[in-house]
């Protein structure tokens, strides 16, 4: 049993990062992602890593690209005005079939909106994000644990397959201090023949690249970058089940909003509803088949998240429309209270009474 | 027999899609030529830009990248931290560069960054049909700036290399010109120059190529050359406006 040390959030990422192998970082300040960054200055220069900070969240994550393009591990980290910023080299690098780690510890919005916790950005995050056809794999830590576990993850799914991963924080998780055991941590590095490294004049030149003038060749290119996704979507669906073999309820949270839907399930559970939890850990992959699952035995679907309702429209697209599914959400930074997924659950069960 | 002049070896066989009488083709091969002398093509890497130069992916035979418009130099910031023994070059046009690029371009000035850029500038936005660019001259006539660019609305063109070299922060900037045979000699020079400075460690290189356009200026490719004479050199003097190892060895 390794030992436990008692780290914030944002730390926890970047100390899993760089445990990871990771050895680049560029950022640019903002709130509440700042002591990630602060983290990677002290320790990058003292390992031989790379520290940077960019002149924007444009420059950061073109910076990004180019380390990605030479086939080294690379993050940057942000909150969701600066993720918005980081859109077109998300693009590029999805674009370019390259790996790399995106945080985004969201902030509430739209605009510059505030610095309290939010989910708001789970459709930006989720249906790609930038111009073009793409996906991101979409990891949700919904503890401190957890946001060293999926940093690790995502370096290595990025890798396998190819494709910009993001951890998708939240403020509250960021802060948030728990203990959190790191020792397990191992980089799972895989060959890049596809990297620009210099030819060493003993082979053709590597292109890094997301130009196709001919469309038949960038439909193609397109085609071959969702069969990718495909084999995401059939292997790398992660989600917790919680309380879910005999439930008429169906809560469905990710992140912050998970363990507030959890409390939630307790309580109603003593009260003697039967509630349950399906907390997604994907969310790009959505764990459909497991809502699908659930569709046929529960009465309801509530989807609990800190924004005016987007991850319902995947909840709703897989349950296929065979029971109701409602919202239960605060936004702007605003946190709900178990009480009040509590309440709204006793009043469908009162309902159907 | 003697081979008196060959194409470069980091140049590709590939033909060059320019327009006739553009001048990218010559400052390609001079790219190509500084990367042969210093026998460097294995270790180097290019970015190129969005733009007329945006497939020169495919006419250099070092590897290569392609980068968001304007974002070169933050991609050659990340190659070159992540292998800083390889040599990295970015090429880019006046829109990119000195337009949608420039605060990455500044900044990676300022930083030092120990990097090459090759700064074609011929005064307007090619691969799009002929917009006004940063660099456009006060009324010249352009698709946006159709009667002329009114320097009132539009402003002034800007002066990359004056501004960067009031910088503390970068090693070398200088301007030169592709018009004629003595001014395309000592590009070339400069250009290797540029890169022979990252080799030593010395640290950011710009060189600036005032470059033509025939198409979109509506010349032939030599009443062009006369405009990059008559028009262009005045406004944009050749010469180097930095050179921090030189002053630095007179000082001392």
């Amino acid at each position: 049993m390794s030992e436990k040390v008692l780290m914030k959030g944002n730390e926890a990422i970047a100390e899993a990062a760089i445990r990871s192998g990771c050895r680049h970082y560029f950022g640019y300040p903002i709130t509440p992602q700042t002591e990630l960054a602060a983290y990677m200055a002290k320790v990058m220069p003292k390992i031989g890593g790379t520290f940077l900070q960019a002149e924007s969240e444009v420059a950061a994550i073109n910076m990004v690209y180019g380390v990605a393009g030479t086939g080294k591990r690379v993050m940057t980290s942000s909150s969701s005005p600066g993720v918005s910023l980081k859109q077109e080299g998300i693009s590029y690098i999805a674009g370019s079939d390259l790996p790399a780690v995106i945080v985004n510890v969201q902030r509430g919005g739209p605009g510059l909106g505030g610095i309290q916790p939010s989910q708001s950005d789970y459709f930006q995050a989720t249906k790609g994000g930038g111009h073009g056809d793409y996906h991101l794999i979409v990891l949700t830590p919904a503890s401190v644990q957890e946001m060293a576990d999926l940093t690790a993850l995502a370096f290595d799914l990025a890798d396998k397959y190819r494709m910009p991963a993001m951890i998708m924080a939240d403020g509250t998780i960021g802060q948030m201090m728990e203990p959190v055991s790191l020792n397990e941590i191992e980089p799972h590095p895989v060959e890049k023949p596809w990297a620009i490294t210099g030819t060493g004049m003993a082979r053709k030149h590597n292109i890094i690249n997301s130009l196709y003038l001919d469309p038949a060749t960038l439909e193609q290119k397109n085609f071959e970058r969702f069969g990718r996704y495909k084999e995401v979507e059939a292997n790398e669906v992660r989600y917790e089940s919680f309380m879910m073999d005999d439930a008429d309820y169906c809560l469905v949270a990710f992140g912050i909003a998970a363990r507030i839907a959890k409390n939630a399930v307790a309580a109603l559970r003593e009260a003697g509803i039967k509630a349950g939890l399906i907390r997604p850990i994907t969310v790009w992959p959505f764990p459909k088949e497991a809502i699908a699952e659930a569709a046929d035995r529960v009465k309801a679907f509530v989807s609990v998240e800190l924004s005016m309702g987007q991850m319902i429209e995947d909840v709703k697209l897989a349950e296929g429309c065979r029971k109701p599914v409602y919202l239960c959400n605060r936004t702007g930074g605003m946190i709900p209270e178990p009480e009040q997924v509590i309440a709204l659950v006793k009043s469908l069960e009162g309902g159907e009474n | 027999m003697a081979v008196v002049y060959e194409k470069p070896h980091a140049l590709s066989d590939l033909e060059l899609h320019y327009c006739p009488g553009c001048t990218h083709g010559i400052i390609h091969k001079l790219v190509a030529q500084a990367i042969d002398a210093l026998g460097i093509e294995g270790k180097t890497i290019g970015v190129a830009p969005v733009g007329c130069a945006v497939m020169a992916y495919n006419y250099f035979n070092c590897d290569m990248a392609e980068a968001a418009h304007g974002r070169a130099p933050a991609m050659a910031t990340g190659i070159k931290r992540s292998l800083p023994d390889r040599i990295v070059f970015t090429y880019q046009g006046d829109g990119d560069l000195a337009s949608i690029g420039m605060a990455e371009t500044v900044h990676a000035a300022t930083r030092n960054e120990n990097i090459t850029v090759i700064f074609v500038n011929n005064a307007i936005y090619g691969m799009t049909g002929g917009q006004m660019a940063p660099t456009s001259l006060p009324g010249q006539v352009t698709q946006t700036s159709p009667y002329g660019r009114d320097v009132k609305t539009a402003g002034y063109p800007v002066r990359v290399s004056e501004m960067l070299s009031t910088l503390t922060g970068p090693e070398y900037i200088e301007r030169v010109a592709v018009n004629n045979v003595k001014n395309i000699r000592n590009a070339k020079r400069a250009i290797e120059k540029a890169f022979r400075n990252q080799m030593e460690g010395k640290g950011f290189s710009l060189i600036e190529v005032i470059s033509s356009c025939p198409t979109n200026w509506g010349l032939s490719p030599e009443e062009a050359l006369k405009w990059v004479d008559e028009k262009m050199i005045p406004y944009y003097p050749l010469g180097v406006y930095k050179d921090r190892s030189a002053s630095e060895a007179k000082e001392a």
